[in-house]
């Protein structure tokens, strides 16, 4: 068993994807408190023990910030700041339309279904803070 | 009243031969030779196991208890005969006093819910470990709300052992049970029963043990033991799923009023009341699971023909390597293992690492093992433990696994430190 062939073997994961993931897991953006927001939802994941807070403020129908806060493997947390990215800036509906598949493709490595909820947990949190969905994504119809 | 069968395993030891009972450790995963270090969560099944649910499903299959013809009476002779197995391997006194539940949660539901409801009180109070699994702590806390007793928790010291002298202090005559966790599913610790029994009797206190982590590895014998009650799992202990004991004393369980009640737990019912059937049927209502008893019987010969001195001898020689390699990582936090005796059951962390990601990683080499909080939050609280990678071990796992889960760590250390 050498060194490389594990390497290949990680996560199915290209290591450019994996220094992605890394940078995001070690230095999440938008991360820390919000002053102001006027939207806070907390949800952790009980059987991992992750836990993720999403913060907002929004403006005539707009994110203008948006920050979170938690702890949790590298997939929730690099999801976190990956989300955040993605919706500053956005008007509310984007959150709305956000679906699973495209949160799993602009995380960019494939998700096997153990580590489907890590991947999720930060858009359920944000739809459940923006407009109550209780569902994870991608079952709201179950 | 049962003899004890002697430890008829004169032979050495063999990891080899015993590992080809198993044919899933065959198996490669991702490219790798499985390496299944996920014995506290359950373990694997030997092929005796196996063909004895087989030959149950396919050819003895029948309702038990009831039924005149021949499919049926093999039926009964072998599950109550499964009884006696496990009576014997545990050296109770009658095997009347085997209760076949689903695991060792129900087991404890089963003590709750029967004992505790007929005996427990508004100013009682039932002392168990801060180390108990959920299943010995919930049942507990719903019964408490219905009744108003009070549950204390023994802490741990900082070196991550039971806190003997505080139980003594915890311990007082208003305690009507002691619940203890005989080895611990996280620290691999195994707890000074005998101390907190004498303690529990001094009180007039009950003492019941959870023997789910215990009975799969070490020679267990409830009357050396001297519990009330002893709880556990058929598969952790080479058994199926859906099949689990509950040993209580005989007098315990004639004076315990039923638990589920409907078919076979009866001896009559009119429409006025009912009597209830027989040890231990009184405990076992509805069809049994028949099969899984059978195998859980199998499983209790399978051990027994290895010799459980022989398997916990095996064990320690492994944990005692797999401690000294982890303990040579210095980016590995270890929890336990710091005093008294452990079973081979390693909590820990790898620096940078979410336990998550680690198990992860890991399955990509083979190698199975936990990740999370292992239904034991009050202890991971009280350690100051927030979610940890577990690897356990059994007797067919071998150094060569403990020296690929060492560096397996390496590689994750690697790569979450660069």
């Amino acid at each position: 068993m050498t060194d490389d062939a594990f390497k290949n073997d990680l996560l199915d994961v290209d290591p450019l994807m994996m220094d992605v993931l890394l940078d995001h897991y070690k230095h999440p953006h938008n991360f820390g408190e919000l002053e102001g927001a006027n939207i806070v939802y907390e949800e952790g994941n009980p059987s991992c023990g992750d836990q993720l807070k999403i913060m907002a403020k929004t403006k005539d129908g707009v994110i203008e910030d948006i920050k979170f806060s938690g702890k949790g493997c590298i997939i929730s947390q690099a999801a976190a700041s990956i989300l955040t990215d993605l919706i500053k800036g956005e008007k509310l509906e984007r959150v709305r339309d956000l679906t699973k598949d495209e949160m799993l493709e602009n995380i960019g490595i494939p998700i096997g279904p153990m580590r489907l909820k890590c991947a999720l947990l930060a858009l359920k949190v944000l739809k459940a803070g923006v407009y109550g969905q209780a569902a994870w994504p991608g079952e709201e119809e179950e | 009243m049962m003899e004890p069968l002697p430890e008829i395993s004169a032979l050495p030891f063999d990891v080899d031969r015993v590992r080809r009972d198993f044919a899933v450790l065959e198996r490669e995963i991702h490219g790798h030779r499985l390496c299944y270090l996920d014995n506290a969560a359950t373990s694997q099944r030997p092929k005796a196991v196996v063909d004895a649910i087989v030959q149950s499903l396919t050819w003895s299959n029948a309702n038990i208890h009831r039924a005149i013809h021949t499919l049926g009476y093999e039926a009964t002779v072998a599950y109550e005969e499964a009884h006696k197995k496990v009576a014997r391997f545990i050296n109770a006194k009658s095997w009347r006093e085997i209760v076949f539940v689903r695991n060792a949660t129900e087991a404890l539901n089963l003590v709750a819910g029967s004992w505790g409801l007929a005996n427990l009180r508004a100013g009682d109070e039932v002392v168990l470990t801060i180390m108990e699994h959920h299943s010995d702590i919930v049942p507990w806390q719903l019964l408490a709300a219905r009744l108003g007793f009070v549950i204390k928790f023994i802490p741990v010291t900082a070196d991550a052992v039971l806190d003997v002298d505080a139980a003594a202090r915890l311990i007082t005559p208003k305690t009507k049970l002691v619940g203890v966790v005989h080895a611990s599913n996280v620290l691999g610790a195994i707890n000074p029963v005998a101390d907190l029994r004498e303690m529990a009797r001094k009180a007039g206190a009950k003492f019941l043990l959870d023997g789910a982590q215990s009975v799969p590895h070490m020679a267990v014998d409830v009357r050396a033991l001297d519990c009330d009650f002893f709880a556990a799992s058929g598969h952790k202990m080479c058994g199926p799923t859906g099949i689990g004991f509950l040993y209580a004393k005989k007098e315990l369980l004639e004076a315990m009023p039923p638990f589920l009640s409907g078919g076979d737990m009866i001896a009559t019912v009119t429409t006025e009341g009912s009597t209830w059937n027989e040890l231990p049927w009184k405990f076992e209502a509805g069809t049994s699971a028949v099969a899984e008893g059978i195998g859980l019987g199998a499983a209790v010969d399978y051990l027994s023909t290895l010799g459980m001195n022989n398997l916990f001898s095996y064990e320690k020689e492994l944990g005692a390597y797999v401690l000294e390699k982890l303990r040579a990582l210095d980016y590995v936090t270890l929890y336990g293992h710091k005093r008294g005796e452990s079973l081979a059951v390693f909590s820990f962390n790898v620096t940078g690492a979410h336990p998550h990601d680690g198990a992860n990683l890991l399955d990509r080499l083979g190698i199975a093992v936990r990740s999370g909080h292992h239904c034991a939050q009050p202890l991971m609280n009280a350690l100051g433990m927030d979610n940890t990678l577990r690897a356990s071990f059994y007797f067919y796992n071998t150094k060569e696994e403990a020296n690929r889960l060492i560096h397996a760590l390496g590689e994750l250390r690697k790569l979450f430190a660069r």
